[in-house]
């Protein structure tokens, strides 16, 4: 019934002028607020891991290996003498300890988790101008897109991690890749609305460029609905990297990231399951927060994907 | 008719808007009455209430508005204090609702007979071939054809105009004491729009209903309306026999409301002369391709041979109905979609075939104001962002495209101060303004106006026609105006082209055309005008 929605919409028009700046309503939204708190804690953790108690995170001890949280454990510091540690969260079976590698993986969960996400939304947000606004390049593109969406996004990425050899910069790429073909179609689908609207007809009639066609009157319009979908490209990506690292082809095991040190306790799972629950704390943790702070988002920003779902 | 009890007695109405809109009550203290066998116009300009209070009869206000006061009597019987059961059961058996929007209204994935059905099903004991019998009753009085066929066809293979038949054969089929119709007619095209108002007034008779017309068009209101109430700002202005109402009305806000809708005759215009042609259309046709590859492909003609031309100082119109290829033509010779054969003079040189880089020289001299107000400007730039951007594109500097931007802004009537707002900080004819000053920083010599006041109220209609008389003739511009209101075409237009079909039928100078139209097609269009016999354009504003 258009004439109800009609009244509505005249309703909301009235009350307008009044409505908050975008900063303030993402401030009253608690799950922006929740999951911001919990992202900017780990956030710190992240920048000042050196500074929480934390010894290094590779350093092997081969005598107190396996020590169940809160163990006391004594170790040899750098000048000789003998110092007494409580291992807060134990020590694997290299006697690292755990503490030190989670507070340390948070750097590169983060740090895999929003590069992944500037590259696949940077190069789909490209790709998607393009193909939503240049007819011929839209079949091609598009085709492309859809073969790489044929194929599991897992699966993607360990082909291209064992193409390219393991190390941060490639494990970065190929959780990246698979996330583009989401963002093209995404991307692509608000161009073609877009671009009908009569302020673009307005602006090729004014002579406008098409290349400035699309960074000033296409691309600010799809910023909203692309953000939304960016934090869950984040996300799945931190998600991606620790299952890269779990299955043991990710990032090599001497560098401490949350999925390396699950796999390290995967052995000695039943035994000692602090390895893993840790480390799978702080990683659910993280997620959950992202994922949050993607729904306020979304109800803020973009309230017709809201209604839609 | 007089002292007859009113079906519906609406009294001291009053509807709360919810915190923070731009006024407190929706319905402020309205009351009126519908008699049996009446029809009252409940019209206004958008904002002014009139649909909220038609909704609150119904009991289908949104959840964000409250009515505070006042009663609303059907027959008696107070609507604002019925429990929702109570509603329901009142809801196709006392009173029932025609919509604006036929094709939304109606639910897609079911017949027209089994919707029709189903109110049946729900408010009477008829067995099932009774209200069979009963379906082909009802689409026959409302002057369907085949009613048996109609009755199998799903929504979207009816016209626009035969679906809101059947919403009318729904109203009526409990025979209701009152009708509520909401715009019902302003969705459709004018011809069709004539036989539904002919439709309602003989439904009206027949089932010696009253009807609350809920409606912004004056037209419509001479047309049908015993009686007219006039809102605004929630208020009720006047409210009276519709005769009074039209021709002496007492309150200003009623008298600017009617001098503001265009006469249907032309107003005596000075000869605009033989200058140099602007513009010359020649044989243009415009072919949409769908399917092909592996489907089967379809080709829709949206415009064939089409030719015209527009002079110095001069204002082309093409009027016709949704579908005749008009919007079509404009955007070709704008060059918003290419055509597929024929030629686009523009000085002399053939534009049609141009590639972009070749075009751009000719971009600036045709400049287009669109439709809708509030999508011509882009929401997230502010006034002068959008303003400056043509010269600049065109190599002026950021300095005099501002002046420029700023002397014209003066010209439609716009604050310099409107430079550093965002479009949404603006009414719908202060955009609309907005939009005519961009076109104009371009300095054009042809001026495309596609429908520029179809979303606009009447009133701010008027200012922003006479906005764009007064700079065709600073200018001396060349105007092609494309609308479907023959009333807008009579006020601004020196000449005429009426299209169909994706042809032009007729053409000639305006007087000619609307007081001897030649085609039977323009004739037809004439005659189907809404409150032709009312001499609109007569009354002055006092």
């Amino acid at each position: 019934m258009t004439t109800l929605s009609d009244i509505r919409d005249a309703v909301d028009a009235a009350a307008a002028p009044r409505r908050p700046s975008t900063w303030r309503r993402l401030a009253r939204n608690p799950s922006v607020m929740a999951g911001g708190v919990i992202l900017l804690v780990m956030l710190a953790i992240a920048l000042v891991a050196p500074l929480l108690g934390t010894i290094g995170p590779s350093r092997i001890d081969p005598i107190s290996r396996n020590k169940t949280p809160g163990t006391e454990i004594t170790m040899r510091a750098d000048d000789g003498t003998r110092v007494l540690r409580t291992a807060w969260m134990g020590t694997d079976s290299l006697g690292r300890d755990v503490y030190s590698r989670v507070i340390y993986g948070t750097r590169v969960s983060l740090a895999v988790g929003v590069a992944a996400t500037i590259v696949s939304v940077s190069i789909g947000l490209a790709v998607g101008l393009l193909a939503g606004y240049l007819r011929w390049l839209d079949a091609v593109a598009m085709r492309f897109m859809d073969g790489m969406m044929a194929i599991p996004g897992i699966l993607l990425a360990i082909a291209l991690v064992s193409l390219w050899g393991a190390g941060l910069l490639t494990v970065i790429l190929a959780v990246a890749v698979p996330e583009i073909p989401r963002v093209v179609r995404l991307v692509r689908s608000l161009v073609l609305t877009i671009r009908e609207e009569p302020y673009v007809e307005a602006a090729v009639a004014l002579g406008t460029p098409m290349p400035l066609v699309l960074v000033r009157h296409v691309m600010p319009n799809t910023v909203a609905p692309l953000i939304v979908q960016a934090t869950f490209i984040c996300a799945s990506a931190i998600l991606v990297e620790a299952l890269l690292s779990f299955l043991g082809i990710g990032i090599p095991p001497e560098i401490p990231t949350w999925g390396n040190i699950m796999a390290e306790g995967r052995a000695l799972f039943r035994v000692f399951p602090h390895n893993i629950l840790f480390p799978g704390i702080f990683l659910s943790l993280t997620v959950l927060a992202i994922n949050v702070i993607g729904d306020g988002l979304r109800d803020t920003l973009d309230p017709r994907m809201s209604k839609r779902i | 008719m007089d002292g007859e009890t009113p079906i519906l007695d609406v009294r001291g109405l009053t509807i709360a808007l919810p915190a923070g809109a731009d006024r407190r009550l929706a319905v402020d203290a309205v009351s009126f009455t519908v008699r049996p066998r009446e029809i009252v116009c409940l019209v206004g300009e958008s904002g002014s209430g009139k649909s909220v209070t038609g909704f609150s009869v119904m009991g289908l206000l949104p959840k964000t508005l409250r009515a505070t006061g006042g009663q609303v009597l059907l027959a008696g019987e107070d609507m604002l204090q019925a429990t929702p059961q109570r509603l329901r059961e009142l809801r196709c058996t006392r009173m029932s609702m025609v919509f604006q929007e036929p094709m939304t209204a109606l639910n897609p994935v079911m017949t027209c007979g089994e919707q029709i059905d189903e109110v049946l099903r729900a408010h009477t004991t008829l067995d099932a071939p009774a209200r069979q019998r009963r379906i082909v009753d009802l689409l026959g009085r409302v002057r369907m054809t085949e009613p048996e066929r109609m009755a199998a066809a799903y929504p979207h293979q009816l016209s626009g105009g035969q679906r809101q038949r059947i919403m009318i054969a729904m109203a009526v089929a409990l025979e209701p004491a009152l009708i509520i119709a909401d715009e019902p007619t302003t969705a459709l095209d004018v011809t069709t729009q004539a036989q539904i108002l002919e439709l309602i007034k003989d439904i009206q008779r027949q089932f010696a209903t009253g009807v609350l017309f809920i409606t912004h068009d004056f037209g419509v209101v001479a047309e049908i309306a015993h009686r007219v109430a006039v809102m605004r700002h929630g208020r009720l202005v006047e409210f009276g026999p519709a005769a009074d109402v039209l021709s002496h009305p007492r309150e200003a806000y009623t008298r600017m409301l009617i001098a503001a809708v265009p006469g249907m005759a032309p107003p005596a215009r000075a000869p605009a002369g033989l200058k140099d042609e602007v513009l010359r259309v020649d044989r243009l046709a415009k072919t949409y391709e769908t399917g092909g590859w592996l489907g089967r492909k379809r080709s829709v003609n949206a415009a064939a041979g089409v030719s015209l031309c527009v002079r110095r100082g001069e204002t082309l119109g093409i009027v016709g109905e949704s579908g005749s290829g008009k919007s079509t033509v404009a955007r070709c010779v704008a060059r918003l979609v290419d055509p597929s054969a024929g030629r686009i003079l523009i000085g002399g040189q053939d534009i049609a075939r141009l590639a972009a880089g070749a075009l751009r020289p000719f971009r600036r001299k045709v400049q287009v104001i669109f439709q809708d107000p509030y999508r011509s400007l882009n929401p997230r730039r502010t006034i002068r962002q959008s303003m400056v951007e043509g010269p600049m594109n065109y190599g002026l500097g950021a300095v005099p495209a501002l002046e420029r931007a700023t002397a014209l802004l003066d010209l439609v009537g716009l604050e310099a101060g409107a430079l550093d707002r965002y479009p949404h900080q603006f009414s719908g004819g202060q955009r609309q303004r907005i939009c005519i000053a961009r076109a104009l920083a371009m300095e054009p010599e042809l001026l495309i106006a596609d429908e520029p006041v179809s979303a606009l109220d009447v009133s701010v209609q008027a200012q922003v026609l006479d906005l764009i008389e007064d700079v065709r003739r600073r200018l001396d511009l060349a105007i092609l105006f494309i609308t479907h209101d023959l009333r807008v075409a009579a006020r601004v237009c020196d000449r005429v082209a009426v299209m169909r079909r994706g042809e032009v039928v007729e053409e000639g100078l305006i007087e000619a055309v609307f007081l001897e139209p030649r085609h039977e097609y323009t004739r037809a269009l004439l005659a189907a005008a809404p409150g032709k016999d009312w001499q609109f354009g007569a009354l002055a504003a006092g």
